[in-house]
């Protein structure tokens, strides 16, 4: 009986479905609002560090450019790929994905709707409505190695990575190249606190670690390990030593600790692309953000200016216009394979 | 009727219950409700999300009431699901080469193998050795996933990806997509799957083999005087358990990513317990409940998109609602009562 | 009132449906009080559903309930209990872990200060059991406790709980000869302290030794009410079943072939941990073809676990030492489906745990044991035609009712489950019959017919082995009879060559 009534008024609720639908989305404002999708990977935007700082440079290009910006928060892998369509479908004008794991969506999305703008961060797209914005995070990590290698006194620093993977040994390869230009002696110490994607959110794991390698004679350990970074930080107050921090500015967090923080401006570069894409300038291609154009950078502030010292301070700065010159070259991981 | 009734009400219900936090949270029921509709069903590439989600949901929904009708609780589809899939990009990631025919087939027999195997493994476990099969399960499915970091990223690692994946398979593995659903992955996994719910339901009602599961699951005790050996018919309903939730692995690696990507699942395997439940364990309802679990996760997606208050984590709310009606049985009884007095 | 008295129970036009039947019809009775009141009445016939409408579980569709000449309208067992009335299970409702004290207190805890005041419940307690005559091991899990303590302990908790009228539903149907005796003397005791106890049961020798008066239930209906000073078995029999019974079958005397049907020698069983009584010590006994063979014991002597050891012996927690042989075959190794195909046909012990799937339509209970059986299967695919037809003919030709083959077999009265139990291990053509305690729980009629149908399946050439803790049963229906004492076979004596008496000091171990 039930089944009956159903199947008897389904189709035309169906129909009466769509056409509020339809009426629903022509009503909408016509004028030529510019419109910004961002799918956020599995992290979310409260991550606290990569997916957070996009939002927060997506939400900056929103206020100063009074742009209209949606976001989601993808549910699992295959979720990528529906809700970068489902951008494409509603007149975005750009799409932009966050992180290497919507690669392939946004590579055949983009193929579907070559109209569309989209940006992908962290990984290459080759395709002429693709921006791929990629950070030489090794550069970064070049400095951060000679910081710390200057502020040990024991000779020995610290890694403690997140997942093992091949960015994360980007930045280990990196941070081992700056210390040893600073004294080839120095012993580097890293640990990867797993292989999964739950790596990025294990601070007790990460104070494990990081307990470790104080207890075995360093004095700085770069935590290259989102969330698991935290407990890194912790273990450096227990243990009165200096740890450094990742992607966003964390000096922070635990004032006089944070020896510094190695940036990786993913609001900078998400606000740049809106910017750009509004303004009608939007190029595909790969677009690199170095120590050259601020992408990537080492952070000073009130935080951290009592334990970073102007003779280090300078002489990173030397380092980073040498790299920037082109005099220094910077082994990179993914150019190695 | 009662029977078909019964679960359709606690959807209602529950449905109810999740737009009114929807609305609580500042959204009108009637603009969410029209857009998990548009986002489930609104298009053929929607729908054919909603089919791509229901399918995996359709072979764990069979596990975990297989494994029910034998009086075995299995909480380890994920793990078994896990292993399967795993199993089959491990065939193709070793033998590249193989030609189509006989390349899926392969795979997809290493991924039932798979699936199989840890099924057995807690049915074993408690047949012979009386340890708990909920404990059991529960506890491999974190060895499966051990197990699967580390075939994926040291022993089969896609050395041109930074996600955590195996090597690509050959194409000659890849099983047909259907075309007519705007790219979404629907491949032939949906009709196996529909195909599995009909043998599994010709195996529970029509053979002697279904019916001594169904008996053991009734009473152990009778079963036992009557003849039937309980312990291997619990290995066994375990086994195909362990089967049926490995064949998520054909639609997902054949049939979608051509390879193994760790944490592919967003809790198949939990998420087919509710649908056992909703589906009450008949092999028809599986695939009912199934469908409307892929038409929520796919329809709450948008809703993140379409909506300002309404998150991911808001959509998980509603369909949990959805879950509680469906499982608070005893509320039935209790209206009922009510109703008659 | 009539009679002169305040009714200490009175149900009047009591109704209720079950389904498509009439489980009551206009029930009407009256309970004097400080009197033990029989309700007697074939399986089926209404006396339990009566008693649930009384207790509070059911509800009636139409009619009323006084206690104490006050109309009371309950809707669940707490209300019952508040006028003080309690009922005894036939299936006792007890958490085997747990010590008799606490089973008592389940439910009634005596607070203070949020904490559950034991020693004030245990004062209260022991002078109850002292008060009644019931001694009980307060502290020990009631699992470890005999049956006949567990009701002591069901008994007391309705006296904790202050009830005035004790329902109690086949109280002796779990009990052993001594432990019947002991359990009519405390009823006894009670009565003389002014408790009304209504006794519901279908032994016809207890409803005469220790009833005042006596209800009939029949169908639905109440067919007389009677003093029992005034009665006869005869009459009650009569209008329990509506027709005049044969409480004692004639057996013609048995012609045993040679053969063995059964053979098992120095059977033993090592009980858990010293000092166990619960196991086998060299146990050998023989069934021939076409003869019955009684094992007489008080319950928990070792029957449960013989059969076990017969029907599973490849299960190590069943069998240490021993060999078991049906029909020539050493089956000592073999697995039970095949043991059962050879022809054995087995009446469990425990009909609802051991014999059916009390949930599932009786169709498949009937199916239990036969689905590998050619003529219902074939190639592992059940023949649905078949199944289905011969349980339709088993159900008619053994008087299953009703014979809708969808009904949960639970649903069936305890003799037409225990009929439908011998409807499909007849089935198999029997030349092995094992039947434990086969009219357990079960009206006049069935039992009769029961009995009818083992011996008729001795004449068929069947070896019969009969295990029951009724001598009535073993003395009617056994041509040999073995008496097991503490995991032993003790005695053997031939029909006719035993008393009563003389069996009842054997099972005793003297």
């Amino acid at each position: 009986m039930q089944r009956f009534l159903w199947d008897s008024i389904k189709q035309p609720v169906r129909v009466a479905l769509l056409c509020v639908a339809g009426l629903v989305v022509s009503l909408q404002p016509a004028f030529a609002e510019f419109k910004v999708g961002l799918v956020l990977d599995r992290g979310g935007k409260d991550d606290k560090s990569f997916n957070s700082s996009a939002y927060e440079g997506a939400t900056e290009a929103k206020k100063k450019l009074g742009i209209f910006l949606k976001y989601v928060e993808a549910t699992d892998d295959n979720a990528y790929e529906s809700q970068l369509r489902a951008f494409a479908q509603r007149d975005f004008d750009l799409i932009i994905g966050i992180g290497f794991a919507q690669k392939e969506a946004i590579k055949k999305i983009a193929a579907q709707f070559p109209q569309k703008h989209f940006a992908i961060v962290d990984a290459q797209v080759d395709a002429p409505n693709v921006r791929s914005l990629m950070f030489e995070e090794h550069e970064g990590a070049y400095l951060i190695g000679a910081i710390a290698a200057m502020t040990s006194k024991t000779g020995k620093i610290g890694f403690v990575g997140g997942m093992d993977i091949p960015l994360i040994r980007r930045f280990a390869m990196g941070y081992e190249a700056g210390a040893k230009k600073i004294n080839p002696q120095v012993t580097i110490v890293a640990n990867y606190v797993g292989v999964t994607s739950e790596a990025w959110n294990n601070p007790p794991k990460g104070k494990e670690l990081a307990m470790t390698q104080y207890d075995g004679g360093v004095d700085v350990i770069f935590a290259a390990a989102g969330a698991s970074g935290l407990g890194v930080f912790d273990a450096a107050e227990e243990r009165k030593k200096f740890a450094i921090g990742v992607d966003a500015n964390q000096d922070w967090t635990k004032p006089g600790l944070i020896l510094t923080s190695m940036l990786k401006r993913v609001d900078e570069a998400v606000r740049s692309t809106i910017e750009e894409a509004q303004a009608a300038k939007f190029t595909g291609g790969v677009k690199r953000f170095g120590l050259a154009n601020k992408g990537i950078d080492y952070s000073f502030d009130q935080y951290n200016a009592s334990v970073l010292t102007e003779a280090v301070r300078k002489r990173a700065d030397e380092l980073k216009a040498e790299i920037i010159a082109g005099t220094i070259t910077v082994p990179d991981y993914y150019k190695k394979q | 009727m009662r029977k078909i009734l019964q679960p359709i009400l606690a959807v209602v219900l529950g449905l109810t219950l999740g737009l009114g936090v929807t609305w609580i949270a500042g959204e009108s029921p009637w603009h969410v409700l029209r857009i998990l509709g548009r986002g489930a069903f609104g298009s053929s590439y929607d729908f054919g999300m909603t089919l791509f989600y229901a399918t995996p949901l359709i072979f764990t929904g069979l596990s975990v009431a297989v494994a029910f009708h034998a009086g075995l609780f299995n909480i380890g589809a994920e793990g078994q699901l896990t292993l399967g899939a795993l199993a089959a990009a491990a065939v193709g990631a070793l033998w590249p080469g193989l030609p189509a025919p006989l390349a899926p087939v392969l795979a997809g027999v290493a991924a039932i193998v798979a699936g199989t195997c840890w099924g057995a493994i807690p049915g074993w476990l408690r047949a012979r050795r009386g340890s708990h099969e909920v404990i059991n399960t529960i506890m491999l499915n974190f060895v499966a996933a051990g197990l699967a970091s580390y075939v994926a990223l040291y022993l089969l690692k896609n050395p041109d990806s930074q996600n955590p994946e195996t090597r690509p398979m050959g194409a000659g593995y890849l099983i047909h997509q259907f075309g007519f659903f705007g790219g979404a992955p629907v491949s032939a996994a949906l009709p196996l799957a529909v195909g599995t719910a009909f043998l599994i339901w010709m195996l529970l009602w029509k053979t002697a083999l279904g019916f001594e599961i169904r008996a053991v699951g009734q009473s152990e005790s009778a079963a036992r005087v009557a003849g039937i050996d309980t312990g291997k018919i619990r290995i066994l309903a375990m086994a195909i358990a362990g089967g049926l939730a490995g064949l998520v692995g054909i639609g997902e690696v054949l049939g979608n990513a051509g390879k193994f990507r760790l944490g592919f699942s967003p809790d198949y395997g939990f998420l087919g317990i509710a649908v056992a439940l909703l589906g009450r364990n008949q092999p028809l309802g599986v695939v009912a409940a199934a469908l409307l679990f892929g038409a929520l996760h796919k329809g709450t997606a948008d809703l993140d998109m379409e909506t300002e208050h309404v998150t991911r984590e808001l959509s998980l709310v509603l369909q949990a609602l959805i879950i509680l009606s469906v499982s608070a049985e005893g509320l039935w009884s209790w209206m009922k009562k009510r109703g008659q007095t | 009132m009539a009679e002169g008295f305040t009714a200490a129970v009175e149900l009047r036009e009591l109704s209720r449906r079950c389904g498509n039947v009439a489980a009551n019809a206009g029930i009407n009775l009256r309970v004097e009080p400080g009197t033990i009141h029989g309700v007697i009445g074939e399986n089926g016939a209404g006396k339990s559903t009566a008693m649930k409408i009384l207790y509070g579980v059911m509800q009636p569709d139409s009619g009323d309930i006084f206690i104490d000449g006050k109309k009371c309208v309950w809707t669940s067992p707490t209300d019952a209990i508040a006028m003080g009335v309690g009922m005894v299970h036939q299936h006792f409702m007890l958490a085997g872990p747990y010590s008799a004290l606490d089973n008592i207190l389940l439910g009634a805890e005596p607070r203070r200060w949020g904490m559950i005041d034991r020693k004030r419940a245990r004062a209260r307690l022991e002078a109850l059991a002292s008060q009644y005559g019931l001694p009980v091991d307060w502290d020990r899990p009631i699992e470890e406790l005999p049956v006949g303590i567990q009701q002591r302990i069901e008994i007391l908790k309705l006296l904790y709980r202050e009830a005035r009228i004790l329902i109690l539903d086949e109280p002796t149907a779990v009990l052993t000869p001594q432990e019947t005796n002991d359990l009519f003397c405390n009823l006894k005791k009670l009565r003389s302290e002014g408790k009304t106890i209504l006794l519901i049961t279908h032994k016809l020798r207890e409803v005469m030794a220790f009833t005042d008066r006596v209800t009939v239930f029949r169908a639905g209906k109440v067919t007389g009410e009677v003093q029992t000073a005034q009665t006869t078995p005869q009459e009650l029999a009569s209008l329990m079943v509506g027709r005049k019974v044969v409480l004692n079958i004639n057996v013609s005397p048995a012609s045993p072939r040679p053969e063995p049907a059964i053979e098992i020698a120095g059977l033993s069983l090592a009980g858990e941990g010293a000092g166990s009584r619960h196991s086998l010590s060299n146990v050998s006994l023989r069934v021939n073809r076409g003869e019955i063979v009684g094992i007489a014991g008080v319950e928990g002597n070792g029957q449960s676990e013989l059969l076990q050891a017969m029907l599973h012996p490849r299960d190590a927690r069943c069998r240490t030492s021993g060999t078991v042989q049906f029909l020539n075959e050493d089956v000592t190794a073999w697995e039970a489906l095949k043991i059962r195909d050879l022809g054995v046909a087995v009446i469990p012990q425990d009909r609802q745990h051991e014999g059916l799937l009390l949930e599932r339509p009786v169709s498949e209970s009937f199916l239990l044991g036969l689905q590998r059986n050619p003529a219902f299967s074939r190639w592992g695919l059940l023949n649905s035609g078949n199944w289905q037809a011969a349980a339709t003919r088993a159900m008619k030709e053994y008087d299953v009712r009703p014979g809708d083959l969808t009904m949960p077999a639970g649903r069936l009265s305890g003799g037409n489950q225990q009929k439908l139990i011998v409807a499909r291990e007849f089935q198999r053509q029997p030349r092995v019959l094992i039947a434990a305690q086969p009219t357990r729980g079960v009206d006049v009629g069935a039992i009769e017919f029961i009995h009818e149908r083992i011996v008729r399946a001795r004449d068929e050439g069947a070896g019969v082995l009969l295990v029951s803790f009724e001598l009535d049963e073993i003395l009617a229906l056994s041509d040999r009879i073995l008496v097991m004492y503490e995991g032993r076979i003790v005695a053997e004596f031939n029909r006719g060559g035993v008393s009563e008496r003389e069996l009842g000091l054997k099972m005793a171990g003297s």
